[in-house]
């Protein structure tokens, strides 16, 4: 251990605190799509900054693990880089940026572009866990309505933006429904993402820290975005755009502007996966 | 490139913790984490109630650490807290035991017992003093022992509280003792509706701006409006744990300073009044908070249409650590849910017919 770190337990947490998390995971795992409530430890990173992921990670984790944090898809993000340094400092475990070594992923707002194999778990950030809160505040009233599957109002919104403007238009975190039970927040991954989701090999988690809730898509579950039969669900487009780096046509794109000329242009935001597909060429 | 996104994030970190330093560099002596736990003494209160930890000398470095930001001390506190095995729950306190070193009330001028104004900016003039920089504390404190050994103290009274008058006298409900093991809200997720344990506890633990400005509503007409303080006593109260091997005996860890508030407003009770009762409990000299938790403490009983009544709006977004940290991240980078938002704009913004085509 490094010497900042003596005065810690291995990955920060006390066991019993660790113990309580996974406990809470277990119970995820065993209802897809359903929110466990659990007893959100404090961390040195800010909440709502992904301390959710952080816990379920630092429960998760042990000598053999190789670590890969994301933020937005990219391993150099100032956030991942300072969530891997944490994490590193608490327990020296590897970390590597290609997405098919690691056994655990840690992620805000992206689902890597390679699929994800048996045995690997990718953990989301979430900050607001309730698919329902867009129409509903209160936590009392939602949590009834999952208990009913009382989704109407969720599609009753859908069907007025259709009227209003001809278009869904809810943009990322977009609502699914899991296992034809539980309608579920996917975190701020954009709509893009939402297909991965569905009879994935990988064990998705998603903690919200200051929510408090853990919930999972265990592996070959069924995930459906919320989408009515003669209005598919409709991912963002990026027709005729391309990576300027790698060329790729077939990934999500980030818009960006020059810093000197100001033009505009689009590169991967799986930074990894630009890579690797640069080092074929 | 710029902070984010395509490299660099390492270096950037690095960077800007020396310019943390540099911002926390000075010419002049430095202070020592004693210096601003005694010296400081009610920005510590403020930091440790928040924190939810009573430790004056990890409040004080805590502060040091972080150029005297509240927040930001409260989040060290909080994360060093969360590494620490929770090996014993304190027997409960009665604040009737209390050391007391200032109690008053303004709702009767004698109260049994006797007021007390102790330490108090109350009846202070706010003026600055210029030549406040040259007291030596160290001299203050010694010629305050001094003066105090030249007095002999009196006997202290028995001080019942206020409201156990009134309650005798039936203007208030009485409740049955209740023996529950309290909800602890740092070790489980808050549900709705919340038990009274859940509600103090995190009250005790809210923002003190936040509680303050609710509270401030409360009494300028969205609420119950002018309350009256009952009561509010400050002092030294003991804690014990159990011990393990005899029922019968418990273990004395020390003592911590609390302020604790009743307050009390008319209510109604079938065809005639009572009073309504509020309760604020906080660590050290935080007055003006104490009081705002006895206020809102009121409020939330009666289950009316303003924001102070609402228990989830008011016990949702009051904890210092989750109000900060989530306005905080939203200066991280958020490209990927930004440029979903756009493609959602734009698509909205094409021609009607050519929009249909295009679904994936």
């Amino acid at each position: 251990m490094t010497k900042a770190s003596r005065n810690y337990n291995y990955a920060f947490l006390d066991e019993g605190s660790k113990r309580e998390i996974r406990r809470a995971t277990l119970k995820a795992v065993a209802i897809p799509g359903y929110q466990v409530p659990f007893g959100s430890r404090e961390l040195p990173i800010g909440r709502g900054w992904g301390t959710g992921g952080i816990q379920l990670t630092l429960s998760l984790i042990g000598p053999g693990d190789v670590l890969k944090v994301i933020d937005q898809g990219s391993d150099e993000s100032v956030n991942a880089v300072n969530i891997k340094k944490f994490v590193g400092l608490c327990t020296n475990v590897e970390t590597t940026t290609e997405a098919q070594r690691a056994t655990l992923i840690q992620t805000r707002h992206r689902i890597p572009e390679r699929d994800l194999e048996d045995g690997q778990i990718l953990i989301f950030q979430v900050p607001l866990p309730e698919p329902l809160r867009i129409v509903e505040a209160r936590e009392e009233i939602t949590k009834k309505m999952h208990a009913e599957k009382d989704y109407a109002p969720l599609w009753l919104q859908l069907y007025e933006s259709l009227i209003r403007y001809s278009k869904v238009t809810i943009g990322a975190e977009y609502p699914c429904l899991v296992e034809g039970r539980y309608m579920m927040n996917p975190s701020p991954i954009p709509k893009y993402d939402n297909p991965k989701l569905h009879e994935a090999k990988c064990l998705y988690l998603f903690g919200a820290g200051r929510e408090k809730k853990i919930y999972a898509i265990p592996p070959y579950t069924e995930v459906v975005s919320l989408a009515f039969d003669d209005v598919p669900f409709e991912k963002e487009s990026f027709e005729g755009r391309h990576c300027r780096l790698c060329g790729a046509t077939n990934t999500y794109l980030d818009e960006v502007f020059d810093q000197r000329t100001g033009a505009q242009y689009h590169q991967c935001s799986d930074s990894s996966y630009c890579r690797e597909q640069r080092g074929k060429d | 490139m710029a902070y984010v996104a395509v490299s660099g994030g390492a270096e950037a970190i690095e960077e800007s913790i020396k310019l943390l330093d540099y911002y926390k560099s000075s010419t002049q002596d430095a202070l020592s984490a004693e210096a601003i736990s005694d010296q400081l003494s009610l920005l510590v209160d403020r930091v440790m109630g928040e924190a939810g930890l009573y430790s004056k000398i990890y409040a004080g470095i805590a502060l040091k650490q972080c150029e005297g930001s509240v927040e930001e001390a409260v989040f060290l506190l909080r994360a060093y807290r969360s590494t620490l095995t929770r090996n014993y729950y304190s027997m409960p306190v009665d604040t009737e035991n209390m050391r007391i070193i200032r109690r008053i009330s303004a709702a009767f001028k004698d109260i049994s017992g006797g007021q007390m104004l102790g330490p108090s900016y109350d009846y202070t003039h706010r003026l600055i003093k210029f030549n406040g920089q040259t007291e030596n504390p160290q001299e203050i404190l010694q010629a305050l022992h001094e003066e105090m050994r030249a007095q002999t103290p009196e006997d202290s009274l028995r001080c019942p509280r206020v409201s156990d008058e009134l309650r005798k006298e039936g203007l208030i409900d009485s409740t049955e003792p209740d023996d529950q093991t309290p909800y602890d809200v740092t070790m489980h997720m808050l549900e709705f509706p919340s038990s009274r344990s859940a509600r103090l506890q995190t009250l005790a633990r809210a923002d003190t701006g936040f509680i303050s400005g609710l509270a401030y509503s409360a009494l300028r007409g969205f609420g119950q409006v002018h309350p009256t303080v009952g009561e509010l006593r400050s002092g030294y109260v003991e804690l014990c744990v159990p011990y393990l091997f005899d029922d019968e005996e418990s273990i004395y860890l020390g003592e911590i300073l609390i302020t604790e508030v009743e307050c009390f407003n008319s209510a109604d009770d079938n065809d005639q009044l009572k009073l309504s009762v509020g309760y604020g409990a906080v660590f050290g000299r935080s007055e003006t908070k104490a009081i705002a938790m006895a206020v809102i403490d009121n409020e939330l009983n009666q289950n009316g249409p303003y924001p102070t009544q609402d228990e989830e709006f008011v016990l949702t977004h009051g904890d210092s650590l989750e109000m900060n940290g989530f306005i905080s991240h939203l200066k991280l980078p958020h490209y990927v849910t930004f440029q979903s938002k756009l493609d959602a704009v734009r698509k909205t913004r094409e021609p009607k017919e050519a929009s249909h085509d295009k679904s994936e």
